[in-house]
């Protein structure tokens, strides 16, 4: 294992070399690492750094498209970029996520500046939503073109385009409004509005979309009205960093994490998604395309750690009285995810008019597994309270309840089968992270007991005996010693990369002979390039190899730090932040080979699992 | 003016035109939720008087169903000046309301409101807010159904009530 500099992945992109894409080219995707991601905590923006706007749904996170071309070169767009060759350097502006593109073109520089406002549309009139992007000269001269090509739901609607001459281009579609205000000259082709600007050095341009559903429109001003609109969102954001307590050796990449996690948190419900986009594929080409705008409760645990670890407070109680109240429509049972307001019928659809990333089929909106049975989520979302409470929060009574009552559905049910951490589709099995986190429920919530958080009564006889009875199972059934490792599944013999939790869910010490082993083993069986995959590929039942898992990799370093081995933990720490993107970035997977991301882009679990990589080191040093 | 054989009591005048404009207000606004329209008229009037949205949404409400409230009486006026106490006359005022509100009175909104911007005065800091247009289609196509069909439920609430105290005393 040689961890890679991350120079090595640092570049800056050169354009024009897409212009006017006709038909399917894989050449024509940009690569899934070049994009950023920009939002408010109500939309989120994917843009390349090529400036173009490939993905927004509105009006939130999970809504249909508008710009879609992420997933097909006709899903449409909104591109700003000079109109000849150009290189281009991205970055976001310190501590926000504002988002900076520096143009360079032989005539000039420019650069443009992307924003979705955080205006106070409460107390003032402003619009619902709004994209803002401002193109400021730098030197010389420089000529952009601009492309608005909109396409309502996934590309399956055609949306009304007027113009009014003091009012500007409005589109028009179900009853939602989008109006586009600029200074800039925009002419009508077809459906689409295009343009050309030219900047010189110190003057500013402004190019804004401002959405409305079900309201009348709000026209937003451009100049110095804009100017303001983004030095409060600037100001948002730095203010909002500030609370962010972590000073160790990682403090870029562990705020960057915790900025985009800020970002893909839903702010009308403290909801967290895995990942603002759908179908994104786990294998160019392959079927692994999944609908991630949705709120898993597999992250949840872990996700109260990262933000309780930064001390994340606001953000830790609006998580967890999320989980709460969501889940209080299949209370006792937990379903594996809801959407951002807990609702849970999320129908899977495949939409076969999109041509998918690279070709990659299908597109899927929606997610099948929501369906699933997954114990391990009673686990996650008891630790998760555990973990509020120990960073001296505090619970209402009925959430106790509902607590005292997830623990009465992992008695009856633990020795039931599953289907796992990672949603395997097919049958149910005996998996043990199932079982591991069904003994972390039983156990935190005795702990919870012992404290007098939680009042269990008689119940804390039997929660002891059937935590007990889990252990001795994963204990028996769980390790095979033959393989000399946990595995996957109870009798099994195939490894798990979940399991390399065990010490950080407080299972087991990471010194424990069987844990030590069972780190080997997985390094053994799934590493490469010192990256992990999730799971052997005999456990890939759609049969195409996916890349190494994010997560899983920032796991190892976990694992290594609670032991502590400090200078271990350190160099594979780094290593898989070489994989970052330019500006920070994880996908959800990672090409061990070529260091290319892969699935849904960037990914919330991956950068939780980096913050909480981060935090153990951080804290495991501090112990030494 | 036959005012003298008017059916109902002033306490049941007043409750019904509360009832006919809670009719009418749960139409209007239910179809913005249902994805047909984007007017909301409280939310409109609302922001005649105050630039916060919150408080335009429930001060507009407000003077939305008192404005409401009120004019049932120039209904009822209407239904003792011809005589006709029924559903389908109550019916034909609403829609005739309607229609004017659609053609006349929100085209004419931008000359009068102070926050709604138009094709005449552009955007300033004040004048934000898109324009209705002709028959408010701007708000969406299904903006000249929806409102007159919750003109005219208000209209045949108001007519039906009256008609049915008629149909009891005989």
């Amino acid at each position: 294992m040689s961890p890679r500099s991350s120079s090595q992945y640092a570049r800056s992109s050169s354009g024009r070399l897409d212009s006017e894409v006709a038909g399917s080219s894989q050449s024509s995707y940009p690569p899934i690492e070049d994009y950023a991601l920009i939002g408010d905590g109500r939309i989120l923006a994917l843009i390349s750094n090529r400036g173009s706007v490939d993905w927004l749904c509105l009006p939130r996170f999970s809504s249909p498209s508008i710009f879609s071309r992420l997933l097909d070169t006709q899903g449409g767009r909104f591109f700003i970029r000079p109109r000849i060759e150009f290189d281009a350097k991205w970055k976001y502006l310190k501590n926000t996520t504002v988002l900076q593109t520096s143009f360079q073109t032989k005539d000039g520089a420019a650069r443009v500046i992307d924003c979705v406002p955080i205006a106070d549309g409460l107390n003032e009139l402003q619009p619902m939503r709004e994209v803002l992007r401002i193109i400021e000269g730098i030197s010389g001269e420089t000529d952009f073109e601009i492309c608005i090509d909109l396409r309502p739901d996934y590309a399956r609607k055609r949306p009304t385009l007027r113009h009014g001459t003091h009012l500007g281009w409005r589109y028009n579609w179900s009853n939602e409004f989008l109006a586009v205000r600029t200074d800039a000259g925009l002419d009508q082709v077809g459906q689409t509005l295009r343009g050309t600007l030219r900047v010189r050095a110190g003057e500013r341009r402004y190019v804004s979309l401002s959405y409305s559903q079900a309201d009348p429109g709000v026209f937003t001003l451009l100049g110095a009205a804009a100017d303001q609109r983004l030095d409060a969102t600037l100001e948002w954001w730095q203010a909002w960093s500030r609370n962010c307590t972590y000073v160790g050796p990682y403090k870029d990449a562990v705020l960057r994490s915790a900025l985009t996690l800020k970002l893909l948190s839903y702010a009308l419900s403290g909801a967290i998604v895995a990942a603002p986009t759908t179908s994104l594929p786990e294998r160019i080409g392959g079927n692994r395309n999944w609908d991630y705008r949705y709120c898993w409760l597999r992250d949840a645990g872990l996700t109260m750690q990262a933000f309780v670890g930064l001390g994340l407070r606001d953000e830790a109680r609006g998580f967890l009285s999320w989980l709460l109240h969501a889940t209080r429509l299949t209370w006792p049972e937990l379903q594996i995810m809801y959407d951002v307001y807990g609702l849970t019928n999320l129908r899977e659809e495949e939409l076969s008019h999109l041509e998918g990333y690279r070709g990659s089929r299908p597109v899927r909106i929606g997610n099948g597994a929501h369906s699933q049975r997954q114990l391990d989520v009673y686990g996650e979302v008891i630790l998760a309270a555990d973990v509020y409470v120990a960073s001296g929060g505090t619970l209402e009574p009925v959430e106790c309840r509902m607590l005292a009552g997830f623990g009465k559905v992992v008695c009856n049910q633990w020795r039931k089968p599953d289907h796992g951490i990672w949603e395997t589709r097919g049958e149910p099995k005996q998996y043990t992270f199932s079982k591991l986190m069904c003994w972390v429920a039983l156990d935190r919530l005795l702990k919870l007991n012992q404290k007098g958080i939680v009042s269990l009564g008689l119940l804390a006889n039997q929660f002891c005996r059937q935590r007990d009875a889990i252990a001795a199972t994963i204990e028996e059934l769980g390790f095979n010693p033959g393989v000399a490792s946990y595995v996957s599944e109870l009798n099994g013999s195939a490894i798990d990369a979940s399991l390399l939790l065990m010490p950080c869910v407080g299972y087991k010490s990471a010194n424990d002979p069987r844990v030590m082993a069972t780190y080997e083993r997985t390094w053994q069986r799934l590493g490469r390039n010192g990256l992990l995959y999730r799971y052997e590929p005999a456990d890939n039942q759609l049969g195409s190899r996916e890349g190494a898992f994010g997560i899983c990799s920032f796991w190892a370093a976990h694992h290594l730090a609670c032991r502590p081995a400090m200078q271990q933990a350190r160099k594979v720490f780094d290593h898989v932040l070489s994989f970052a993107s330019d500006l920070g970035l994880f996908a959800e997977e990672l090409d061990p080979d070529t260091g290319a991301a892969l699935g849904n882009f960037p990914q919330a679990f991956s950068h939780v699992g980096l913050i909480n990589a981060a935090l153990a080191i951080e804290s495991s040093s501090e112990l030494r | 003016m036959m005012l003298d054989e008017f059916p109902s009591s002033p306490a049941d005048l007043i409750l019904w035109g509360l009832i006919a404009t809670i009719v009418m207000t749960s139409v209007l606004e239910g179809s913005r939720g249902f994805g047909f329209s984007r007017m909301s008229l409280p939310f409109l009037v609302g922001m005649f008087f105050i630039g916060s949205r919150r408080w335009a949404l429930i001060l507009g409400l407000l003077a939305y169903t008192i404005g409401g409230w009120l004019f049932a009486f120039l209904y009822y006026f209407l239904f003792a000046s011809v005589g006709i106490y029924t559903w389908w006359f109550g019916a034909l005022i609403g829609a005739l309301h309607g229609v004017f509100l659609l053609v006349a009175a929100l085209p004419l909104l931008p000359f009068v409101h102070p926050r709604m911007a138009s094709e005449y005065h552009g955007l300033t800091s004040m004048r934000q807010l898109e324009p209705p247009g002709f028959l408010a289609l701007n708000y969406g196509y299904g903006t000249p159904v929806t409102t007159l069909l919750g003109q005219t439920l208000y209209g045949i609430t108001l007519g039906g009530f009256l008609q049915l105290q008629i149909v009891i005393r005989a």
